[in-house]
């Protein structure tokens, strides 16, 4: 079935489309909400929000999470702070600003509408926040503090110390437990969707495994809303948890829902460097610590020499020196590419020679004079003035540097950190339109889930805006639209063809898995393809490389539904199956982000070819050839078709990206 | 790069909740030191793999201490022996060569085993709906900045919500109290002015729905401070006993 791409964007001025939308969109009165079910799938930022305020709004609702509470959702690691343009700094930001940042750092491939929506809900959500007892940062005054993130020149971000994902899904989980403990959010933990079932062509339930007893379950609903986060985790190492997948976007899109730009990835320049294959994760430093810190290898190739005892005037603070105007906080792309081209070149440092250095020394002396200043110590020794400035960086970071010395056994109080960028985010998404609506009637995507607002590169300090904006602010008004075509439909039975059928195929892929018996675990397959797409479908990506990807990759689906080993019953708890599942559908995704990928002829955000370039090495995009953005259908596992849905800009002037 | 430890480990295994649980013994060997407590877990669960043993189940997440789902009772101690750091978080150099080293699941009467080393915490859920919240529908806020808060409650509020729910509290208790636990919510809550119109109430509806999830009574022994990841500190408790002791005189 063919879905003719509209993205309903309400017609008008573009700050005028939001409000006047809100005041047109059909409503469902309060007594046929009680009437209609919605499943929210996922408790993240955007599922938590999404599930506490429908919930609030009189609807009935059912929410899955696979982990054990929902407060585990990985939004809680977000770390460095979330965008709103409130402009209490009074340094010029505006929601116009906002808009004008995101827009422009997503390179111009994002949908400006809803852009722009999302700017506006921004100073909605710190208000929310704060009103559910988020503790915020606050300066003395008692009034709310801000930082400054990249690709951005104003103070916007607003933070909780290095926890602010943890503080705001800590808020929306206590906004989602208040509505169960009132009975009006059924909670499903330990639970797993493995299906999306359609009737008439709408969605209409979903499948769900109970993870302890491996027992399915059939749950219907009048509409279904998919916040299931990203899926960095097909690259095996990213900064994502363990746990988190694609499955559930997975099987929406193989049923119909069309995954929208999925080569758009973001690497995050400042993560802590693999040491070993071992490693099972990357971890992050926040993107904040750009703030004070100065990025750098040394002017001279392969020097051996400790971080300490290279002097000045032979460190290259490369970032500096390529882009004066932003410095060591351009966007993640350009500063991760940017790392990469220092290490390729071979000025990288540490064991592996692909790090470079993050120093906190320049900050330790700018603090600490400053303080010294505060305390009247004007003899300060040097040594004085540096341990001062240490204790007010430990304030601000200190829960990363702990972890850095944690994970590395260094002290970054004493020698520079070692970074390097990592698999971080996924900008690309289920395709949604304003509504938020997939190409499934009645099936929504929230938050990392779609693809919406972070065109090919998402700034920082913006996913967990956009989580909450589409789970607080957003989805619960779309809904309607439409809702209000099916408050006459009652309640939907689970007993008919269509769950069954849904279910037997469900069991029967569950089955399938156990009784292969192959020689190879579920993890060394996921090990196998992260490679892949790490070395083929990563920082840099070209024609050849992309098409050996999609080779070697068909014929590693082929060996793993031959030869993977699941041990353990389908009938208990076993993490082994879950894991085999999940990445049964990475292997298929990978595959589509190199189809993606190698359709893409030109350099845009976090999707780098190497044909296309400037002669200085930066992204060269082609707006005449590929400002759209791709849409792929699947037709049968491994063939998709591509739709297309052009991006207009009627109110920012397209440009090359620079920050220099 | 492996590395070149050895390490004894004795491992509470158990099919489920009702099947009776016992201590395997595994030797794993060519162990980095740079390596997680749980990555030498994902080597071990590898070689069982490949042996056709059931691997070792154990819950575990976003493995850089933040989402409070890893929980390893490990030579007696939450978490292991280093303080301030959950199970994702503890790495092998805080071991030695030829270490023997022994992992439990959390043991606590409100925590049932799943299976293995994984627990059921869904009794902390249970606590939290029962009043851990501010009751503000989406929608009715006022401006963030227009109620100014000082730095010094906001950043006790802060200290008491870095609270991780992991239960190394309730496991390091001998009595399986989850005071600190509860105290953190009532207390972020408390020192906060969003909290104050339903700060009696709240201490004690989660007071109540704590004692009826069977966790026992504080017998201010001060194990579950000493042993939290996140340093939560037993003012904490104190302040909830304020707090429940205020409501309860005036209900």
């Amino acid at each position: 079935m063919s879905v003719q791409l509209d993205s309903k964007i309400p017609a008008g001025a573009i700050d005028d489309k939001w409000t006047k939308y809100k005041s047109t969109v059909p409503l469902v009165n309060p007594a046929n909400k009680r009437n209609i079910d919605i499943i929210v799938v996922g408790t993240g930022l955007a599922g938590a929000s999404a599930a506490a305020t429908c919930a609030e709004l009189g609807y009935k609702v059912k929410a899955f999470c696979f982990q054990d509470s929902p407060r585990r959702a990985h939004s809680i690691a977000a770390q460095g702070g979330i965008n709103a343009a409130k402009n209490y700094q009074n340094d010029g930001d505006s929601v116009y600003r906002l808009f004008y940042d995101t827009v422009k750092g997503g390179d111009y491939r994002s949908r400006e509408a809803n852009v722009h929506r999302l700017a506006e809900v921004s100073t909605n959500i710190i208000d929310q926040c704060v009103a559910q007892g988020v503790p915020f940062a606050r300066e003395y005054g008692g009034m709310l503090s801000n930082r400054s993130f990249g690709g951005v020149q104003v103070q916007r971000t607003f933070y909780a110390a290095g926890q602010t994902g943890q503080q705001l899904l800590l808020g929306a989980y206590s906004a989602l437990e208040r509505q169960i403990g009132a009975g009006k959010v059924e909670m499903f933990t330990r639970h797993e969707m493995l299906d999306v079932v359609t009737v008439d062509g709408k969605a209409r339930g979903i499948i769900a495994k109970n993870l302890i007893t491996g027992e399915l379950e059939r749950h219907s609903a009048h509409a279904v809303l998919l916040c299931t986060g990203g899926y960095g985790n097909v690259f095996y190492l990213s900064t994502n948890a363990m746990g988190s997948n694609v499955t559930a976007a997975w099987k929406a899109h193989k049923r119909g829902a069309y995954m929208a730009n999925p080569c758009f990835t973001q690497i995050h320049p400042t993560c802590i460097p693999v040491s070993g294959d071992h490693q099972s994760k990357l971890t992050l430093m926040s993107e904040s610590l750009r703030n004070d810190g100065r990025i750098w290898v040394p002017a001279a190739k392969d020097d051996k020499r400790k971080a300490n005892d290279i002097p000045e005037g032979e460190r290259d603070y490369y970032l500096e020196r390529r882009y004066p105007a932003f410095g060591n906080l351009v966007p993640r792309d350009v500063a991760s590419r940017a790392a990469k081209e220092r290490c390729d070149a071979g000025y990288g440092v540490g064991p592996s020679k692909m790090a470079v250095f993050l120093d906190y020394s320049a900050a330790f002396e700018r603090y600490g004079k400053i303080e010294a200043n505060k305390k009247n110590l004007h003899n300060a020794s040097h040594d004085e003035i540096v341990a001062l400035g240490k204790a007010v960086v430990k304030e601000k970071y200190g829960n990363l540097f702990d972890m850095y010395k944690q994970i590395t056994g260094e002290d970054p109080y004493e020698v520079p950190m070692r970074i390097y960028p990592a698999v971080h985010y996924t900008m690309g998404g289920l395709w949604v339109d304003y509504n938020l609506m997939t190409t499934v009637p009645g099936l929504y995507a929230l938050g990392e889930a779609n693809f919406s607002d972070h065109g090919a590169n998402r700034l920082g300090a913006s996913a967990l805006m956009q989580g909450l904006a589409d789970g607080y602010f957003v989805a619960p008004y779309t809904l309607g639209s439409y809702l209000a075509g099916e408050i006459r439909t009652g309640a939907i039975s689970v007993d008919t063809p269509e769950f069954e059928k849904a279910e037997s195929e469900v069991q029967e892929k569950l089955t399938k898995l156990i009784n292969i018996k192959g020689t190879q675990s579920p993890e060394s397959f996921h090990k196998r393809l992260g490679k892949i797409m790490w070395n083929k479908c990563g920082m840099a990506r070209n024609e050849k490389d992309l098409k050996d990807a999609i080779t070697e990759i068909r014929a590693l689906r082929e060996e793993f539904w031959n030869d993977v080993r699941v041990l353990g019953d389908a009938d208990e708890f076993n993490p082994e199956l879950d894991k085999a599942g999940r990445v049964a559908d990475f292997i298929e995704l990978g595959e589509l982000m190199c189809v993606d990928a190698l359709d893409r002829n030109e350099s845009c955000g976090g999707h780098f070819r190497e044909e296309y370039q400037t002669p200085e090495g930066e992204a060269l995009r082609d707006d005449e050839n590929y400002m759209y953005v791709s849409a792929w259908e699947e037709i049968k596992t491994g063939e998709w078709k591509l739709n297309k849905e052009p991006l207009v800009y009627e109110n920012i002037k397209i440009a090359q990206r620079s920050y220099k | 790069m492996s590395g070149n430890m050895n390490i004894n480990l004795k491992v509470w295994r158990q099919k489920n909740r009702k099947a009776k649980g016992g201590f395997e013994t595994y030797q794993v060997s060519e162990i980095s030191e740079d390596m997680s407590f749980l990555e030498m877990f994902d080597v071990l669960n590898e070689r069982l793999i490949s042996e056709g043993t059931a691997p070792i189940a154990f819950d575990h997440d976003c493995r850089e201490g933040i989402c409070g789902m890893c929980s390893m009772y490990i030579n007696g101690s939450p978490h292991g022996p280093l303080k301030g750091v959950t199970t994702c978080q503890l790495h092998m150099r805080s071991f030695k060569d030829g270490d023997t080293i022994v992992v439990e699941p959390w043991r606590a009467d409100s925590f049932p085993i799943v299976k293995d080393l994984a627990v059921d915490r869904s009794a902390f859920d249970r606590v939290i709906s029962a009043g851990g919240f501010v009751s503000v529908n989406t929608g009715n806020a006022q401006d963030g900045n227009s109620i100014p808060i000082p730095k010094d409650d906001a950043d006790k509020a802060f200290a008491a919500a870095a609270c991780i729910g992991c239960g190394a509290c309730v496991a390091a208790c001998k009595n399986a109290s989850a005071m600190l636990f509860v105290s953190a919510k009532i207390s972020q809550l408390a020192l906060l002015p969003q909290g104050a119109p339903e700060r009696e109430e709240r201490a004690l509806n989660m007071v109540a729905q704590m004692d009826a999830e069977g966790f026992g009574a504080c017998t201010n022994t001060g194990a579950c401070s000493a042993e939290c990841p996140k340093e939560i500190s037993l003012e904490n408790i104190a302040r909830m006993n304020r707090e429940y002791l205020g409501a309860a005189a005036t209900s």
